[in-house]
């Protein structure tokens, strides 16, 4: 096998193109070198930097301290020696099966051999009758690029007032870095709990505990009615009850939309994402889609699934580089998802659904503890906070569905990996 | 540059200069050593650059710090020269380090 930087791709073979410029194509990108693809490789990204990590975007980057470079996958270098050419700041505005071709914004069409959909998602706009003289405030801000990230550090101020809307992952990670620069933060969650799509009410209990004690005012259960300004500037958040949240600058996670349009405009089937197989095919043998935006049979979960993080990417786009190289990787990933508030790192495995039992190690609220949640024998799913090695042992326990005693698991004198199969507990 | 050999799946070698300071993932990463792949972005938080240094090489590497070592207590086949490549900062004195890459399951 001749090392992929030996390869100048050969036009006979053809073309992949690579519709969105995130984290799923930056790896395809690399992926399909690696694995053999012998043509051309083109990504198409909207935005003007090279694909980059948005998870410390509301964490380190937003703290100042990773610089954009930082921030990149991989540097150009290496997609240089890929041979991958990047067409940045243009969207695809059509992907016209027929003639095998994408219509760029920029007016140039390109023809396509194999494409690839990784267009991620959105944020979800804020309803409500005043969102969009709200979106249009100077102060106001969505947060889903390093732009985006870039503004709102500009406004981390001490004794500024933030009001945060959302208490997901995003809003809260804005929060506790806010608060660690000396703002005088609040976050308002329409939920009757912070995180309550994604985890438990304990490990909700202890993140509204965390937040205040730190000194964050949070609202759950409170509606966002609408916003006061000040010429164009939001000068105060209004609320469902009536209250009236004076604001410097607003800062909106209320989760994210996925990408579909294109494909969907295209005729490709799409439900909550793009529909594709567990070889990242779409509904035309030519197109697959990964990231964000696909909808996949996750063989763990046991149905399909849309997931939003990185781990999924980084994972599809191994199975999509395969299937486009040739090859069969099927997709079988343990969901996994991590947060870093305040000292707090959090990873959490599988999705907290189905279960009939909470397995507590250690206490919760503790500087390290775990959560496992259990349906019969089984843990389906696992927050884990300050224990980094037990998240390699959490993803086990829910990929290979061991039988497990409660009483075990809830014992920490007994070390988690011994919970596994003897024989692959290494 | 020193240079650093990687062993992939498939048992083809990859020979690659490496930059001072770079870590071994991103040096096989930055020069497309397939199946090498960082999920968390080289925080020693999930140990998906999880790979084996030739035996003879083991001394010469410093010493895992506990979260490393914790970490590779829970890896999927876990051996003596287990280590997580995110942790290893290449020295001039690493020239001819030899790394084998390894299927990390989940």
């Amino acid at each position: 096998m001749k090392d992929a930087q030996d390869i100048i791709p050969d036009q006979a073979v053809g073309t992949v193109v690579i519709v969105g410029g995130g984290h799923a194509a930056g790896e395809l990108a690399t992926g399909l070198r690696e694995q053999g693809w012998g043509g051309q490789i083109v990504v198409v990204g909207d935005e003007a930097h090279l694909p980059y990590q948005r998870p410390p975007l509301s964490k380190a980057f937003l703290d100042g301290k990773v610089a954009i470079e930082g921030l990149l996958l991989k540097p150009l270098a290496t997609y240089e020696k890929a041979h991958v050419e990047f067409i940045r700041g243009v969207r695809v505005d059509v992907i016209d099966r027929e003639a095998r071709a994408v219509h760029l914004s920029d007016g140039r069409s390109l023809s396509y051999t194999k494409l690839a959909i990784a267009t991620g998602g959105r944020v979800r706009a804020l309803p409500g009758e005043d969102a969009e003289r709200a979106v249009a405030a100077p102060n106001f801000h969505y947060l889903r690029t390093v732009d985006d990230a870039l503004r709102i550090r500009e406004s981390l101020i001490a004794g500024a007032r933030l009001v945060v809307v959302g208490g997901g992952y995003v809003g809260l990670e804005v929060a506790a870095t806010a608060v660690a620069h000396g703002l005088q933060v609040t976050v308002v969650e329409a939920a009757p709990r912070l995180l309550a799509r994604v985890t438990s009410p304990e490990m909700s209990a202890f993140f509204e505990e965390t937040h205040r004690r730190a000194g964050v005012d949070v609202r759950t259960g409170t509606l966002v009615r609408g916003f006061e300004f000040d010429g164009e500037r939001i000068s105060a958040v209004l609320c469902g009850d009536g209250a009236s949240i004076p604001a410097d600058f607003v800062v909106v996670g209320v989760g994210l939309l996925p990408n579909v349009e294109l494909a969907a405009a295209a005729g490709l089937e799409v439900d909550n994402g793009i529909i594709v197989d567990e070889l990242c095919r779409t509904s035309d043998p030519d197109i697959v889609a990964l990231g964000d935006c696909c909808n996949h049979p996750n063989p763990v979960v046991g149905r399909r699934i849309r997931l939003e993080s990185v781990p999924n990417a980084v994972e599809q786009a191994r199975t999509a580089a395969a299937t486009l190289c040739g090859r069969e990787r099927p997709y079988h990933m343990v969901p996994w998802f991590w947060s870093d508030q305040y000292g707090i790192k959090l990873k959490s495995v599988g999705l907290c659904e189905g279960y009939d039992r909470v397995v507590v190690r250690g206490v919760i609220g503790a500087p390290a503890f775990s959560v496992f949640y259990m349906n019969g024998e089984y843990v389906v799913a696992a927050d884990i906070v300050n224990r980094p090695p037990e998240l390699l042992i959490a993803k086990r326990l829910v990929g290979e569905r061991p039988v497990v005693d409660p009483a075990t698991l809830a014992d920490e004198s007994v070390p988690l990996i011994k919970l596994l199969p003897a024989a692959k507990s290494g | 540059m020193p240079i650093v050999k990687f062993i992939d799946l498939e048992g083809a070698e990859h020979t690659v200069e490496a930059e001072i300071g770079q870590s071994v993932m991103q040096v096989g990463i930055a020069n497309l050593v397939p199946d090498l792949v960082s999920e968390c972005g080289g925080n020693c938080a999930c140990a998906s650059c999880h790979a084996l240094v030739d035996e003879g090489w083991l001394d010469r590497l410093e010493p895992p710090q506990q979260l490393e070592a914790d970490m590779l207590t829970c890896v999927q086949d876990y051996r003596s020269n287990s280590r997580l490549t995110c942790q290893i900062k290449m020295r001039p004195e690493l020239d001819g380090l030899i790394v084998r890459v390894v299927n990390n399951g989940y």
